[in-house]
């Protein structure tokens, strides 16, 4: 998975898609340039629009990091949007519960509860893998479709705010929720809060105990080879709940900066199903998979994929064409950053021996093996 | 729930099971033809969401659903080709690359719909077609042969399949690409060959269930699937690779997705509780694949790419 890293397919892949995205623009009527051009403009045209683009990037970028993590220990985790919900449902029950907490106390613990949230819906997953044998894709689509249920089932009715019943409006979202619970604002007059400095460091926690402490070898010496794990003494079962724990951690981590950093300050949707997370779950394995499943290196491309993101609204304002070219794209680029490993393989193994770690995981048949759920060995 | 237990509502149920079925089982069946050759796709929900679309635009714009089935087989068998040439030329791991798929189908069903329909507009689904015959006996007649001609084509496919898996030169290429490629290969099976067959109309199939989704519903919006085709791949393994075992599990999440679609209709379920019937599908998938977790039979190349010489 190390070979995901190379600048030169990254790019590649990115101008791919944006090739196909001129042809889709010209195709629906559009003049590429200046649909690109309101696009990049709106992304970095000006301070407030790349504050902007920087919270965007904020929950890809805890997710990313937290399924770097997953994916390096061999399971497949797109369970993020489920397992953002999750954290942002525990986080807003806590601080609806003890809302006059002081503000130094009440942060920490929304973001404790939102993290717990997160890591009990991933566990369920990693735990149904190796205890029950279910493959991980399946069960974590599955989770997020449930997660997204329960919210709608709370916020329609127990969590539904009394002002919405009073006035028979019954938009489904909770009250506005304690201010002792907001993420304070950086200095700079834009509208970054704390949660970006968080996710930031929180990446760089997830390099340090994948890359600098036994734990996290053991996670990646699961992905690489389960069997000879094994065979060293490790419970790769074990690790594999843990990786699904850390990364559903990162998740509902998302989903605390998602509720405290809204500019409602409260928890919403419509019912649809990726309101809320803003489709977070899926643009952050874009963001990780281009960032090479490294933690540090996921920083710049969730900017960059939160970036595109706020750039495609400018776009469907310019030029009339819906923000959902971006999603299309994202899916394109994801195709052809994992199309291009093997020509690349070839390319390295022609230029002689790359890496260590990327040897380890070498073979076709170990990496089959991952997506088949049999990973696990008894 | 008195009203729901009387012979007529409890008939009408079966009847609606059966159709509801239809999307779920012809995208399973499309997923074990791939995944009996070794391809494992997990790019199904894309595919359908863009079928989906295809047939649902077609069939608005010239209100004809023949020519949207027509258009939703082409959108998955082009989908297809993409799929082969990425799992098989490019030979990119199956798992992700099929998740690339799933969000580019979510990302351009959505844009397209927006782009050139925008508001919902409902057409004109599939009418039912009654068998002449078959379709006068009592009751049966009612329940099982008064559908819509893509609920006929589904069911047929399962003998269909079955048939042509194991009893035709074909389908023994598809088995033995799918458990040992290499043998496969040294007796002259184009491997790579049969495999773009298979996901072809794998896919076409998929893109298929989409449509009959879509005409179904008689309406688009933004994924409108909803985690069918991510239920039609679990089907695949409850059904443990073989037609018949997936059209038993199909219509176990019709007769699900039927009876809390009556108890909605009849007021058994309001409000807040409808969401609670509406994680239905998600908990029994997850329950059947902890049940299944023990299947043996898995093709033994699954999600292997395949190189000669390795």
């Amino acid at each position: 998975m190390a070979r995901l890293a190379g600048p030169g397919v990254l790019i590649g892949a990115v101008l791919a898609a944006a090739l196909i995205g001129a042809i889709m623009l010209l195709i629906l009527g559009a003049n590429p340039l200046s649909g690109y051009g309101a696009l990049f403009d709106g992304a970095f045209g000006s301070t407030k629009n790349l504050a902007n683009s920087a919270l965007k990037a904020m929950p890809l970028l805890l997710v990313g990091a937290g399924i770097s993590v997953a994916f390096r220990t061999g399971v497949i985790n797109i369970g993020g949007e489920g397992q953002i919900i999750a954290g942002a449902i525990l986080s807003t029950l806590v601080v609806l519960a003890i809302p006059d907490l002081p503000r130094f106390l009440l942060l920490p613990t929304a973001f404790l509860f939102g993290a717990i949230g997160g890591a009990i819906w991933g566990g369920m997953a990693g735990a149904l893998k190796s205890y029950a044998g279910v493959n991980e894709i399946l069960s974590t689509i599955m989770l997020n479709i449930i997660a997204v249920q329960i919210m709608n089932l709370l916020l329609r009715g127990p969590l539904m705010d009394p002002g919405e019943i009073e006035r028979g409006s019954r938009i489904p979202h909770t009250e506005r929720l304690s201010t002792n619970a907001d993420l304070p604002i950086l200095p700079g007059g834009t509208r970054l809060h704390l949660g970006v400095l968080v996710a930031v460091a929180m990446a760089v926690l997830c390099y340090v105990v994948l890359f600098r402490t036994t734990q996290g070898l053991r996670l990646r010496a699961s992905g690489h080879n389960p069997f000879a794990s094994l065979y060293a003494g490790m419970s790769v079962k074990r690790n594999v709940v843990l990786a699904f724990v850390y990364s559903g951690a990162m998740c509902g981590l998302a989903g605390v900066t998602l509720v405290f950093g809204s500019e409602g300050h409260r928890l919403a949707t419509d019912g649809g199903a990726t309101t809320f997370t803003g489709a977070a779950g899926f643009n952050g394995i874009v963001a990780a998979l281009f960032g090479g499943l490294h933690p540090i290196w996921t920083i710049p491309a969730s900017f960059l994929f939160g970036a595109l993101l706020v750039g495609a609204n400018a776009l469907q304002r310019e030029v009339q064409v819906p923000a959902a070219l971006i999603q299309a794209l994202n899916g394109l680029v994801v195709v052809f950053v994992v199309g291009s490993l093997q020509a690349r393989l070839r390319l390295s193994r022609a230029a002689s021996e790359m890496g260590r770690e990327d040897e380890l995981s070498d073979t076709d048949a170990a990496d089959g093996e991952r997506t088949s759920g049999k990973a696990v060995p008894p | 729930m008195s009203d729901f237990l009387t012979v007529s509502v409890l008939l009408a149920t079966i009847a609606s099971a059966i159709r509801l079925a239809t999307p779920f089982l012809l995208a399973a069946l499309g997923e074990t033809i791939g995944q009996r050759s070794g391809v494992l796709n997990l790019g199904v929900e894309g595919v359908m969401l863009l079928g989906a679309y295809g047939a649902y635009y077609a069939t608005l714009r010239t209100d004809s659903v023949m020519f949207g089935i027509l258009i939703s087989l082409v959108v998955g068998g082009v989908m297809g080709i993409a799929y082969g040439v990425v799992t098989l030329a490019l030979r990119a791991e199956q798992g992700i690359s099929g998740i690339g798929i799933f969000i580019f189908g979510l990302g351009l069903s959505d844009l397209l719909f927006q782009k050139q329909v925008g508001t919902p507009t409902p057409i004109d689904g599939l009418g039912d077609v009654a068998i002449p015959l078959l379709g006068d006996l009592p009751v049966v007649g009612e329940v099982l042969f008064h559908q819509n001609a893509l609920v006929y084509v589904a069911f047929l496919l399962v003998p269909v399949l079955w048939f042509v898996i194991n009893r035709t030169p074909f389908g023994l290429n598809v088995r033995a690409v799918g458990e040992t490629p290499e043998a496969a290969d040294s007796l002259g099976v184009s491997v790579n060959r049969t495999r773009y067959i298979t996901i072809i109309v794998g896919n076409a199939m998929a893109g298929l269930a989409g449509g009959a989704l879509a005409l179904e519903l008689g309406i688009f919006q933004q994924n409108l699937t909803n985690g069918h085709g991510f239920i039609a791949i679990a089907l695949v393994y409850f059904g443990a690779w073989r037609p018949i075992g997936v059209m038993a599990g199909a219509m176990v999440f019709g007769l699900v997705s039927a009876t809390v679609l009556q108890w909605k209709t009849l007021g058994i379920v309001v409000g807040t509780t409808a969401s609670i019937v509406g994680m239905f599908p998600a908990v029994l998938t997850i329950l059947v694949l902890v049940l299944v977790s023990r299947r043996t039979g898995q093709p033994s190349a699954l999600t292997r790419p395949f190189q000669r010489g390795h």
